[in-house]
């Protein structure tokens, strides 16, 4: 399995000026291909962080995060949308969705912004539906749904630009068990059958269970790596 | 998908759209109301004194503009008078011969302003046939007269009542003469309705001993916008040494000017409208932008483009401003064009009041396109500035803070 994610030394400070805060605090780490790794810890410890750093949707103070090969530490702007769109997936803890959108245009939206036929991007999105359980609700706004029926439209969203990974913060957080058990298998199920690297940050024990690798933060700091 | 996205996001809030919508309507109705009053006023009154008075063009001997008095007459010459006729866009010439003289009726006796016409000329230029009221029409060598009805009431004459004229002549001759009333007239203009007395051009040259000679020569043309045109190229038959050529804001300086006046303090009130309207679209513009911040940053964060988001944003304020725009104007339309055809006239007191003023009583409205574009333009060139806030908000947002809850 190749490498996907590579975190080398990542440090991000805020407060620099004032009373510097060590969200992360050189951390070095590395995703393979096909994982399904958790990021686990207290509130505070530096999940998010760690998870907008690897997404590229916030830049660290120091070291390099390379995806595929890519340092994207130093990406402009404007390449780092172009660069997300077209190799990461994200599911966010809640109100995930396009309110004005159904389930199918949320799924189809990503799709649109890569350009793709219509025909495509309509089976595309009808397939990932109906393999995440919901495509009886295709044509329904985010408002009709419930909170586990939104995180997965939120899921299929985040699969439909076949990205390299996808990224998910604490997306259980607002669910209730069952809705938790339901996404969980499906994001498994995704991971299994499309080979669908997942990397979520959690410190819901449900969901750690769930995941074949765990990453445990402390301050800032990996403090112990396991795989299962 | 843009224009999808856009049109939907305006009715997710319907009653804040609504509102917004719904105030530039207004604003886009009472702008055009209070526009079409304005112009159509003005060209009320332009008409009144201008079409149906000086004429938007005439022709003196050098100096008589600045002395008005009979003896800066000028020798009536048909010959350069049709090559004038024949520049572009001249309809029609008409000669004139204006003095002042005492007006005498019975016991009551009243200055006042008699002009010597061409009586069918003059009609293709002031349409004067249209407003008698009484009597008949002069002809070309008639020995009567024509009494505005203001005079007339003055001096209590009426048709077939005879009027005594006495003033001075050319160069000092004596002019008296008996002059029987064929017709009143009524003008709108106040200024010449008690004081104008209409007689044939003959007459008028034999009641001055002024044979031959005019003081005045007004021009009928197509376009009022073509005055400087045609003046500068009358200048050239009429030489600028021994004539005077003036176009229409050089004879009527004075309502020129009110009018200036009147139509600043009128985009004043106008203005003041517009920064009402846009504080309230401004408004709908930062709750529209602070309330989806999380939304902008989860489109940002899955790769739609700034310019993307800032599209649809743009997009959405077009639309809400275009409906605003489109039925504010598609409302103000049968209510202007009704009060184009039925003009408001001031009941009898006020009436007195303001033509004291030398103005008609009456507010005339306009139906010019430019009315309604005006407001077009100012509603969208304000909507597209006030846009510049979600705009530049998009392009400085941290996708990570804006969904940090």
């Amino acid at each position: 399995m190749s490498t996907i994610i590579k975190a080398t030394n990542v440090s991000k400070v805020y407060h620099k000026t004032t009373i510097p805060v060590h969200a992360v605090n050189n951390l070095t780490l590395s995703i393979e291909e096909g994982e399904f790794t958790a990021i686990v810890g207290p509130s505070g410890c530096g999940k998010t962080t760690l998870l907008n750093i690897l997404g590229g949707l916030d830049q660290p103070t120091e070291g390099k995060v390379e995806v595929g090969g890519i340092d994207i530490s130093n990406m402009k702007d404007s390449e780092l949308i172009d660069f997300r769109l077209r190799n990461i997936g994200f599911v966010f803890q809640a109100y995930n969705l396009i309110p004005v959108l159904t389930a199918l245009e949320n799924v189809e939206f990503i799709m649109l912004l890569q350009k793709r036929s219509k025909k495509e991007r309509y089976d595309r999105a009808m397939e990932l539906l109906e393999q995440m359980d919901i495509s009886d609700k295709a044509n329904s706004k985010p408002s009709q749904l419930s909170g586990g029926q939104q995180q997965r439209v939120a899921v299929a969203r985040a699969l439909a630009s076949k990205p390299r990974f996808i990224l998910a913060d604490e997306p259980t957080a607002n669910l209730d068990s069952t809705s938790t058990s339901n996404l969980l298998d499906l994001m498994a199920k995704m991971n299994k059958e499309q080979k669908a690297t997942f990397v979520f940050s959690t410190h819901d024990q449900r969901v750690m269970d769930k995941a074949r690798r765990i990453v445990t933060l402390e301050d800032g700091t990996i403090v112990s790596d396991v795989k299962r | 998908m843009y224009t999808t996205l856009a049109w939907r996001n305006i009715w997710r809030n319907k009653r804040r759209s609504l509102i917004t919508i719904l105030s530039i309507t207004f604003a886009v109705l009472l702008a055009c109301v209070m526009r079409s009053m304005q112009l159509g006023s003005y060209h009320r009154m332009i008409e009144n004194s201008v079409r149906f008075y000086t004429g938007y063009i005439q022709i003196h001997k050098e100096g008589y503009w600045k002395d008005k008095v009979i003896d800066n007459s000028f020798s009536y010459d048909p010959e350069k008078l049709s090559e004038v006729n024949q520049l572009k866009g001249v309809q029609t010439f008409v000669p004139r011969l204006e003095s002042f003289a005492l007006s005498s009726f019975k016991s009551q006796t009243k200055g006042a302003l008699v002009m010597g016409i061409d009586p069918e000329r003059e009609d293709d230029l002031t349409r004067v046939k249209n407003k008698l009221v009484e009597g008949e029409y002069l002809k070309s060598e008639d020995e009567g007269i024509l009494l505005s009805q203001g005079l007339a009431t003055y001096l209590k004459a009426g048709v077939g009542d005879t009027l005594v004229l006495l003033g001075q002549g050319y160069h000092g001759a004596n002019a008296a003469g008996l002059f029987p009333v064929k017709g009143i007239v009524k003008f709108a203009m106040p200024v010449q309705n008690n004081q104008l007395v209409y007689m044939s051009l003959k007459k008028a040259q034999w009641f001055y001993a002024a044979d031959q000679l005019i003081t005045s020569v007004a021009l009928v043309i197509d376009d009022p916008d073509d005055a400087p045109r045609i003046t500068s190229e009358i200048t050239k038959i009429f030489s600028k040494e021994s004539y005077e050529v003036m176009d229409w804001k050089e004879l009527v300086p004075d309502l020129v000017q009110s009018i200036e006046l009147d139509n600043i303090s009128g985009r004043i009130m106008l203005w003041i409208l517009y920064l009402v309207i846009g504080f309230g679209m401004f408004g709908t513009y930062l709750m529209m932008t602070a309330e989806r911040q999380y939304e902008f940053g989860v489109m940002i964060s899955v790769g739609m483009k700034r310019l993307q988001l800032q599209t649809i944003v743009l997009l959405e304020i077009t639309l809400m401003t275009s409906i605003g725009v489109l039925t504010g104007i598609m409302l103000s339309l049968p209510v202007l064009t009704y009060f184009y055809f039925n003009p408001i006239y001031f009941g009898a007191e006020a009436a007195k009041a303001i033509e004291k003023f030398g103005i008609e009583a009456v507010y005339a409205f306009s139906l010019d396109p430019v009315i309604f574009t005006n407001q077009a333009y100012a509603i969208f060139i304000m909507a597209i500035v006030l846009a510049g806030y979600p705009i530049w908000s998009i392009h400085k947002m941290k996708p990570v803070e804006s969904m940090r809850p």
